[in-house]
């Protein structure tokens, strides 16, 4: 009996106390936004030299544990501590031997933020936003043009301000980020002012950028129609076309998992799109893909018929993208304009 | 001072609720054309059928956009999209189940996002047991994806 027991203590402790491995956790977690080998994505890359040498083990730590809550990176509040510690270490091995990572310091950085604010306006607004809201899109992507080669990070994200102390701003700025755009400001702003800018940063705290998952969104949009199954399909294409999409499919739910004469007539999906849209969500997050293309299904079930679509503003939650969370707003108007125009 | 900004921040994020487990996303080192043709496989492997692939990159650049290879692969099980469709008509909207599959220079992202959702638009214990089984699988495909099976 003591020998069971210390046998499964054994096994126990092994499988709990084992040490994660870092880089198959990174393949499995991470690699899929920021690069099997950390150049970048849909997230920022992070095997940059000066990034590694700028960023305490804190701030990568806080950073998996608590994302960037509208801005893509989710939280990973499911990792346990040694996961989170394995994650830092492998990224830390992309950093050259000669550039050691700071301690964490988290004094702060005493410099005035209304002188601050002007500097921010001169030298920073262009690329992080007029109040620190970031640029556009996601991470770097490789596969459609973009504006910058790196996306600018939102200053004014609490995630960000939870994760960064006043001393890695100001060597942000004081050095700035070797292949990102991010230049050094040290010949162009003194000590003083890139203090200033600091204390401006750190005043983002005050109000910062809240996101909050749609908690409360209905999955789904759905319309009665008064109309035949037919009719109503037809109506439905009319109203889409309407409002500028082009009607690219017509078919029957069951389309290709049975054979045609055995499909259920009576779902009868509706695909429609409009590229100019599909690109400007592509732009905003490219995993955006799985909202496409546009649908709406038309049902007949139990002598009734319905219009039904997924609701765009319960599937942007998934995306933690304030800027997709807009854009999906606009859709979720947009099917329901279609689905009542359809069911007049 | 900077202790309490630091749990008021904190406090934020925590009421923010974002979650890193909605979305199933991998990244191959395979070219996207190996990459779809070992998601095909993949899918066919676990029992499910392709029922369609939108190219989307097609409709893109016929429209004066650039952009890499972009697909959207749709699949199921004939059986299973029947009965739920019939059963939870909620469900219609998001069958057949999508992933996203496109071209990131020499490597191939793979996303979709996690059927166990679907619990939250159906209370069925029966079908929440299926969607768990449906998340494993994407989930087994995604890594044979992943791996270059």
């Amino acid at each position: 009996m003591r020998r069971l027991l210390a046998l499964t203590l054994l096994l126990f402790s092994h499988a709990t106390l084992a040490a994660p491995d870092g880089a198959e956790l990174f393949a499995q977690a991470c690699a899929g936004c920021h690069g099997l080998d950390g150049h970048g994505g849909v997230g920022v890359p992070l095997a940059n030299a000066d990034f590694l040498a700028t960023v305490s083990d804190n701030y990568l730590s806080r950073t998996i544990r608590e994302g960037r809550p509208g801005r893509v990176m989710p939280a990973h509040r499911n990792f346990s501590d040694a996961q989170i510690t394995a994650l830092v270490a492998f990224i830390r091995s992309w950093q050259p031997a000669d550039r050691p990572s700071p301690q964490e310091d988290w004094k702060p950085i005493q410099g005035d933020a209304q002188a601050g604010k002007a500097l921010f306006a001169n030298h920073c607004a262009t690329c992080h936003g007029t109040k620190g809201e970031g640029g556009h899109g996601t991470g770097v992507t490789y596969s459609r043009p973009r504006d910058f080669p790196i996306i600018p990070p939102a200053l004014n994200n609490v995630g960000f301000l939870y994760s960064a102390s006043d001393r890695l701003i100001r060597a942000t700025i004081q050095h700035g980020r070797a292949g990102t755009p991010m230049a050094s400001f040290a010949d162009r702003l003194s000590p003083k002012e890139m203090d200033d800018v600091v204390a401006y940063v750190r005043s983002f705290s005050e109000a910062p950028i809240r996101w909050e998952r749609a908690e409360n969104e209905a999955p789904f949009l759905a319309v009665d129609s008064p109309y035949s199954l037919e009719e109503t399909v037809e109506n439905l294409k009319r109203a889409a076309i309407g409002k500028n999409y082009r009607i690219i499919r017509v078919q029957t739910l069951e389309n290709g998992l049975a054979p045609a004469e055995e499909e259920n007539p009576k779902q009868v999906i509706v695909y429609f799109c409009n590229f100019d849209q599909i690109n400007s969500a592509l732009t905003i997050d490219p995993r955006v893909g799985l909202f496409m293309p546009c649908r709406i299904t038309a049902v007949e079930w139990e002598g009734e018929v319905k219009l039904m679509a997924m609701n765009p503003k319960y599937m942007s939650r998934l995306f933690n993208n304030a800027e997709l969370d807009r854009s999906c707003e606009t859709l979720h108007q947009q099917y329901l304009e279609i689905m009542e125009e359809a069911t007049l | 001072m900077i202790l309490r900004t630091l749990l008021a921040l904190l406090l934020l994020l925590v009421t923010a609720g974002v979650r890193a487990d909605d979305m199933m996303m991998v990244r191959s080192s395979l070219a996207f054309e190996e990459a779809m043709l070992a998601l095909q496989h993949a899918i066919v492997e676990h029992g499910y059928t392709v029922s369609r692939v939108q190219r989307v990159d097609i409709g893109l650049t016929a429209s004066g956009y650039q952009t890499d290879k972009y697909r959207i692969v749709f699949l199921g099980k004939l059986d299973e999209v029947r009965e739920l469709t019939a059963r939870y008509p909620q469900l219609i909207p998001y069958l057949p189940i999508k992933v996203t599959i496109f071209a990131e220079g020499e490597e191939t992202l793979v996303a979709t996002f996690d059927p166990s959702l679907f619990r939250e638009l159906v209370p069925d214990s029966e079908a929440r047991f299926l969607f768990m089984r449906w998340k494993n699988d994407l989930h087994s495909i995604l890594e044979d994806v992943r791996l270059g099976k």
